[in-house]
This record gives structure tokens, C-alpha cells and sequence, in this order.
């Protein structure tokens, strides 16, 4: 009798790297950085219509120490480039940033004196949720590729997204 | 309420050679002045029993680069008499080559932010301000914005935090 027998149906094997992917993915925190209308809709998507918790991620973190997914919702400018950072810096790893929104994204429409051609331009981005604004649907679709991610890179392929 | 005429009429008797036109926009009496004696007229605006504007309510500047006007510059000053009701225009010229005004704080406390403003988008020095930071803008932006001649998609430095965590 081999031991998938014995253990057959009471147990499975995994690595412990996807275990934690796994449990991570299903509670991410997310600390929204709400600068402009975007932040409206993310209103909605935490709330009970569309409901974010379906995606284990509904617990909502003021403090980017106590967050590992950043949503940044809305327009940056020169002036909030060093706060992002700021913000960006004091999460810790590991971390994961959604760019939700055409301002966030590429700087939207105001191609202008005042505001950032995209927040790559001063933090990693690992989703572009597009839109202006993006539906509540489009940033949970966001939520659900960032989680994609997270699976693939405990199964190193970090590059995968 | 239609423009009341006292009020070009008290500005042109006092200071009759240092205003360059003046008309009527129809819903205020507007006056275009020199520069040399402008904080003196604005003053006496204020202190002007008849005039009696104890409320600036707006504070900008025109580029008329492209309007094809001499001087460059105009600093509009948007008055108002809480007391007599009664409202004015008042612009400024201001030639490019020397963009030193007077500050207008010592007289209306308002003008604070909105000559720190028009002091970074237009580059005008508003001489005697009390606080001339940057309002809007970040420390080290180059360039004033709201100029016909800056870019329009000239990007500037992005500025970092100040202290490294
Ligand atoms: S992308 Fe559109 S909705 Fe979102 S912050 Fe920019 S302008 Fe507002």
C-alpha cells in the first residue's frame, strides 16, 4: 500500500511557498490612494453592491504599514509625487500596486504643467486597471490579476502576470 | 446694480496721469493704470471714504503675449466695498522687463495666497510679500506655467521625499 492510499482524500502535498500564496492572495489589505474622482468608485466597489470581500481583500488599511496592495485612484501630480513615495516605501514586502484609472495610469487628459505621466514614473506598477473612471468590475478584475500573480510568482514565475 | 460713475470719477481727479484708460464692462467700472503708483491707488481705494473697497476679491495676472499688447503683463485686482456695494477692475501694467510690484497684503490680507499664486505661474515679484514661498507648485519647479510661452507639454523633475526613511 503506497502512502497516497493511506493519506487518500485526509491530505494533500504543496509547497509551503503556495500555501502562503495562496493564503495571501485571499487577504490582501488594500490601502486606497484616493486623489481624485477614481476614489469614487472604489467607494463602490468596497461596498455591499459589488462587494470586495467576495475577493478577501474588503479590509480596508489607512496605514500603508499595515497594507500590502496599494490602489492608487485618481490624478498625481508633482506635488503628491513625494507622498506616494513616501507612502509606497513605508509598506512592507511583500507589496503589490494597482494603477487604477486612466490619471494614475498615463496621467489621463491632463497632459499638462502640473501632473505625473503615470505613477511608474515614481513606483512599480504591477496591474493598469484602464478606464476614467474604471467600473467597480474593472478594478475587482484588477484585484483578480494581481491575485493570478501572486500564485505565479510562488511558482516562480514572477514575470507572469 | 449698474457701475456707479463716483468711483472713476474720485480715481481720475486723484491721480489724473496715471491711468491709461478706463471703460465700462458693463457689469463694473474698470480702470487700467501705471505701475509707478499703483499700491498708492490701491490704498487709497481702501481708504477713500466714498470708495470705501474693504474686500479685494480676486488678485490675477494676463499674459497678453499673444494679444499682441505692450506692456506684457497686467495684475487685475478684482474689488469689491461690502459696506457701499459697489465693485471695481483695477489692472496694473507691468512690462516684462521689470515684473517688481508692490504687495497688496498690508492692505488686504487676502492677497496673501493669491499673489503667492500669481507669483509662480506668472513670475511676478510682489515686493514686501510677507511669505513669498510657492503656493500650488513644488519648491524647484521650473519655469512659470501660466505664461503663453511655457510648453504646454514641457514636464518638470519629479521631486523626491525630503528625508530618507
Ligand atoms: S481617470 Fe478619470 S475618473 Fe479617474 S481620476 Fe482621472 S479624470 Fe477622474
Amino acid at each position: 500500500m503506497g502512502t497516497k492510499d493511506i493519506f487518500a482524500g485526509s491530505v494533500i502535498t504543496t509547497k509551503v511557498k503556495e500555501v502562503v500564496a495562496w493564503g495571501r492572495k485571499n487577504s490582501l489589505w488594500p490601502m486606497p490612494y484616493a486623489t481624485a474622482c477614481c476614489g469614487i468608485e472604489f467607494m463602490g466597489t468596497v461596498s455591499s453592491y459589488f462587494d470586495i470581500s467576495r475577493f478577501g481583500a474588503e479590509l480596508v488599511r489607512f496605514s500603508p504599514r499595515q497594507a500590502d496592495l496599494l490602489i492608487v485612484l485618481g490624478t498625481i501630480n508633482y506635488k503628491q509625487a513625494p507622498i506616494l513615495k513616501r507612502i509606497y516605501d513605508q509598506m512592507c514586502e511583500p507589496k503589490w500596486v494597482i494603477s487604477a484609472g486612466a490619471c494614475a495610469s498615463s496621467g489621463g487628459f491632463y497632459n499638462n504643467y502640473s501632473v505625473v505621466q503615470g505613477i511608474d514614473e515614481i513606483i512599480p506598477v504591477d496591474v493598469y486597471v484602464p478606464g476614467c473612471p474604471p467600473r467597480p468590475e474593472a478594478i475587482l478584475n484588477g484585484i483578480l490579476k494581481i491575485q493570478e500573480k501572486i500564485v505565479k510568482e510562488a511558482k516562480g514565475k514572477p514575470d507572469a502576470a | 446694480m449698474p457701475p456707479d460713475p463716483v468711483i472713476l470719477e474720485k480715481l481720475k481727479e486723484k491721480f489724473p496721469t496715471e491711468i491709461v484708460s478706463t471703460n465700462d464692462s458693463g457689469e463694473m467700472p474698470v480702470a487700467v493704470i501705471k505701475k509707478a503708483e499703483g499700491h498708492s491707488i490701491l490704498s487709497f481705494m481702501k481708504e477713500e471714504p466714498a470708495l470705501r473697497f474693504d474686500f479685494l476679491i480676486d488678485l490675477t495676472a494676463i499674459d497678453r503675449q499673444k494679444l499682441g499688447g505692450t506692456p506684457r503683463f497686467e495684475v487685475v485686482y478684482h474689488l469689491y466695498s461690502v459696506t457701499l456695494k459697489h465693485r471695481l477692475r483695477l489692472k496694473i501694467q507691468l512690462p516684462e522687463e521689470d515684473l517688481r510690484l508692490a504687495s497688496a497684503v498690508d492692505l488686504w490680507k487676502s492677497a496673501n495666497w493669491m499673489e503667492r499664486e500669481c507669483a509662480e505661474m506668472f513670475g511676478i515679484l510682489f515686493e514686501g510679500h510677507p511669505n513669498p514661498k510657492k503656493l500650488l507648485l513644488f519648491e524647484g519647479f521650473e519655469g512659470y506655467p501660466l505664461r503663453k510661452d511655457y510648453p504646454i507639454d514641457r514636464r518638470q523633475k519629479i521631486p523626491v521625499p525630503e528625508e530618507k526613511l
